[in-house]
């Protein structure tokens, strides 16, 4: 059984990005053990510093999926405007697209463009 | 026996539909005989896949005296139901028999805590007979039947939680559009008999003048395949139904669409392929319907919040890069330097990515499913921190967005790199909007990785445990799938995409009946 995938400009081997993938797991290991060893888990070192403040509960800390890209979504607002205005739920709408959409696809199937 | 294996594979899921109901209130039995018969399926859609790939086109008319008499000399007009099955074919019933088998043993589980389960059952086995019908007929009305058969199990199955408002209105949702294109398909099918007195897919496909008519029906069974098989903008029904639908529904729901994109396929290389204006223009559309569908359905992901909506809109995203893939293809049919060059990795391309988002689409509905069975919601804004308490789940959702997001090495990747590679060639454009389509599924499945299973463990989920056994063996069959056929994509390349593309291409065989006439 091969391994390799050819494709019209190269080839694809999984099993070489295997061997790479654990060569840069290697490297990456090398780097982390490096790291500061005075670190010490279940201390007060990993308590978030919020200047003297008490620590929020964990509902109130984690990041909600709603929130996640917010900046992406603020700067496409125009896009997305016009996205959520065609997506109605209206089933009328529905029949209306295809109609719409079927009409153009038969105007250039019989030669119409 | 192996002449008789299409007829099987109709009448083995049909009988295990109809004697369903007589389980009635015995549950777990139901659940086992649903499992036993959609198991059967498997064994029988790799036997036919088996003789069709070594013996050629397998044709089975029903009601003569020999399962493969065609069309012998003086009989000139088949009038009986003829099923043919070629490559592709078989192909998707390999898809619809897994995907329905897998379906089964998820919801042994997943559905336990609800009612009615034989009528559940019988329909989870009916939606199969539609799926098998649709990709095995060789006959148009037959077609439409199957096609009906499937529109109204799926949408009883979407509508199936029926104490939920949402449930019944997606249900309806479904049923009328499925009821819309049916309509347009039985218009078109009316037409095309009404010209050539006949309803055989190759006879017609063999007698067709391309006239102004022939046209419009061609419109028709394409705008209605492209509608059932989600295509923007036509799309608005998948998010409603695949969210609504009890997960162990979903995999076979999703072939159930794809046998509406097997039937675009069909209509397209098989009944028009010999179409005189330019097919470059029907390819062109494909291909422009294909980066609309991928690119609109992704950024409609980005911003859900239930996690299922947010899968349903990645099924219509991805269902753009198979139409970019068949639709490069079909854009240079005509010319077989450029055919040769890239139109057929970029149609194997399109196929292989059928299989590959069937199997990690599945897992990840699977992996919401179990999210909702053990968490009692959909919504990403109320989760956190399950992954400690969700291991198999965790990692089954990680395989599945990495594969769909086509990081190597798992499935998506190979079907990726050719669409890419491939569409390149045809116009760099659809190749830019096919990779910034990749990133934003990334980028998507971070976000439901981050909020679903990431995070402090919160304090609602203390009794939250791992979903129970069935589902669990149903999601790593799905996960291991994704890492063989990605490590392995050759083996499914050369046995099954390639195969099933060559019958696409090579329409001549299928119009002559595999040689029979």
């Amino acid at each position: 059984m091969s391994f390799t995938l050819t494709t019209p400009s190269g080839f694809w081997n999984p099993l070489l990005w295997l061997i790479f993938l654990v060569l840069f797991g290697i490297i990456a290991y090398l780097i982390y053990s490096r790291g500061n060893p005075s670190y010490k888990k279940e201390t007060e070192q990993i308590r978030p510093y919020l200047s003297g403040n008490p620590e929020p509960t964990k509902e109130k800390i984690q990041v909600k999926a709603g929130d996640i890209y917010w900046g992406f979504i603020e700067a496409l607002k125009e896009y997305y405007k016009v996205l959520q205005a065609i997506h109605t739920g209206d089933m009328r709408d529905y029949i209306l697209w295809y109609l719409g959409i079927g009409a153009i696809i038969t105007f250039v199937l019989i030669g119409g463009v | 026996m192996m002449e008789h294996l299409p007829a099987l594979m109709i009448a083995i899921p049909l009988f295990g539909a109809f004697t369903a109901p007589l389980f009635k209130k015995h549950y777990k039995e139901v659940s086992i005989w649903a499992i036993i018969i959609t198991g059967i399926t498997v064994v029988l859609s790799l036997l036919l896949a088996k003789e069709v790939v070594t013996g050629g086109i397998m044709v089975y008319v029903f009601g003569a005296d020999k399962p493969t008499l065609v069309l012998p000399s003086g009989y000139s007009v088949p009038i009986r139901i003829m099923f043919e099955v070629d490559a592709m074919s078989a192909f998707m019933a390999i898809s619809a028999t897994l995907m329905s088998f897998i379906g089964a043993i998820y919801s042994y589980s997943h559905v336990e805590r609800e009612t009615g389960l034989e009528k559940y059952y019988a329909l989870l086995m009916l939606l199969e007979v539609g799926i098998l019908g649709m990709v095995l007929t060789g006959d148009l009305f037959n077609l439409f039947v199957f096609l009906e058969i499937a529109g109204i199990a799926g949408s009883a199955l979407v509508g199936f939680r029926n104490y939920r408002g949402e449930a019944s209105e997606a249900g309806i949702k479904y049923l009328i559009v499925s009821a819309v294109a049916s309509l347009m398909v039985l218009f078109a099918v009316g037409i095309l008999y009404g010209q050539y007195g006949n309803l055989n897919l190759a006879y017609i496909a063999k007698n067709v003048s391309f006239n102004m008519v022939d046209m419009v029906a061609f419109g028709l069974l394409f705008t209605s395949f492209a509608m059932k098989c989600g295509a923007v903008p036509m799309h608005y029904w998948v998010p409603d139904a695949y969210t609504e639908v009890p997960a162990g529904i979903n995999p076979p729901l999703l072939v159930a669409t794809y046998a509406s994109l097997y039937a675009l396929f069909r209509v397209s290389f098989t009944l028009f392929a010999n179409v005189v204006i330019d097919l470059a223009r029907v390819g062109w559309i494909m291909s422009i319907l294909g980066v609309l569908t991928m690119f609109i359905g992704v950024t409609m992901a980005l911003v859900q919040k239930d996690v299922k909506r947010l899968m349903s809109y990645h099924a219509i995203s991805q269902t753009g890069y198979m139409l970019l893939g068949v639709g490069v293809g079909l854009t240079v049919l005509h010319d077989p330097s450029k055919l040769a060059e890239f139109g057929r990795d970029a149609m194997a391309g399109g196929v292989f990515h059928i299989i590959n988002h069937i199997i990690y689409k599945s897992l990840l509905l699977m992996t919401a499913g179990a999210l909702f069975y053990a968490t009692g919601t959909r919504n990403l804004n109320e989760m956190g921190g399950l992954a400690r308490k969700m291991p198999i789940t965790t990692i089954s959702f990680m395989i599945g967005a990495a594969a769909i997001s086509g990081l190597p090495p798992f499935n998506g990747f190979a079907s990726k790199l050719l669409i890419y590679e491939t569409s390149y060639r045809l116009n760099p454009l659809l190749t830019v909007f096919a990779m910034v389509t990749s990133v934003l599924t990334l980028a998507s499945f971070v976000k439901v990785f981050a909020s679903a299973f990431l995070g402090p463990p919160l304090e609602k989920f203390e009794n939250t445990r791992e979903v129970p056994k069935p589902m669990i063996i149903a999601m790593v069959i799905l996960a291991a799938l994704c890492i063989l056929f990605g490590l392995f994509p050759n083996l499914v390349l050369d046995k099954l995409v390639y195969p099933a593309v060559d019958a696409l291409i090579n329409s001549a065989q299928y119009h002559s009946w595999g040689g029979l006439a």
